[in-house]
């Protein structure tokens, strides 16, 4: 299990840091801004009524789930849960991106492990934000589960093409790969239900910038930690012999 | 360091397994935060969700 617990280690060092790092950039860029989103939210009543829910229903509320549920209250508990959700979620991603170049032949060192983590931007971030961009709470969404499909098929079908591009070489395979990553915009993200929503154009797009840049920081410091650890604690004697098989 | 020696003389199939193993591990985690409709969950990671872009309610 040398292998797996390499593996695992690498990923919790470079999860916890840009975890830490990503969580500290939410706290002054993103956050406020969906903060501000909220009051709107709550000061604009219904926008788009959920089917006359006959009772029971969040009423006044944008969200489709209950008010009564656990929420950490506002201030430092907030703000302490969100801290571990982002070490603990950067780990996950870590586990992903050290698990496929590992299969590429591994991180030969820190800038290695940056390309990585540009390629881990393109695929969690920049490929599914085209089609469903960062959104502020009390905006309109299309249905719930269409977007998940949608966000996870993009994200399988543009890491597949960057690895047929990559690792597989020829034009053909490049071509393959490149109309992989079209695919799902050819395809076309579920869009919102025309309407008028209660955030403000400008405070959307400061976010959507806000959320683009602190991901970016957040991979790139991810992929680099990444790659870093593994030269030193695990050693880079591997090279990059292996093949994507 | 002797690890990495290690880690390379394993066999393929036990390194498939191994590093199947460890990307379940980070699907599971990203998949159960990212994407669990647990309220509680939700609720707990809303900022975060939000701001990596998530689709999120």
């Amino acid at each position: 299990m040398t292998l797996f617990r390499n593996v695992v280690f690498v990923a919790a060092l470079a999860g916890l840091l840009a975890g830490l790092v990503l969580a500290a950039l939410q706290s002054f860029a993103t956050v406020p801004l969906i903060i501000e989103a909220e009051a709107f939210e709550n000061a604009g009543g219904p926008l788009h009524d959920h089917g006359d829910a006959p009772s029971g229903a969040a009423d006044g509320s944008l969200h489709e789930h209950g008010e009564d549920a656990w929420a950490p209250s506002d201030g430092f508990e907030r703000f302490a849960f969100s801290g571990v959700v982002n070490v603990v979620t950067g780990i996950g991603f870590a586990l992903l991106l050290v698990v496929a170049s590992e299969m590429a032949g591994g991180m030969a060192g820190w800038r290695q492990g940056l390309m990585w983590g540009l390629a881990g931007f393109g695929v969690f971030t920049l490929a599914p934000g085209l089609g469903l961009p960062p959104e502020l709470p009390a905006m309109p969404a299309a249905d719930l589960l269409d977007r998940q499909t949608w966000w996870l098929a993009t994200v399988i079908a543009t890491a597949t093409g960057l690895a047929l591009i990559a690792f597989k070489g020829g034009l053909t395979w490049s071509l393959a790969g490149l109309a992989l990553i079209a695919a799902p915009h050819l395809f076309g993200a579920p869009q919102p239900p025309t309407g008028d929503s209660l955030i403000p154009a400008g405070l959307h797009r400061q976010f959507m910038i806000a959320a683009t840049l602190t991901s970016l920081i957040f991979w790139t410091v991810l992929g680099a930690v990444a790659g870093a650890a593994r030269r030193r604690f695990v050693g880079a004697a591997s090279g990059l012999s292996g093949s994507l098989a | 360091m002797t690890t990495a020696s290690q880690s390379l003389a394993i066999s393929g199939a036990a390194r498939a397994t191994q590093l199947a193993m460890a990307a379940l591990l980070g699907v599971f985690i990203v998949g159960f935060l990212g994407f669990s409709p647990m309220e509680v969950v939700h609720n707990a990671g809303h900022d975060y969700r939000h701001s990596m872009a998530f689709p999120c309610h």
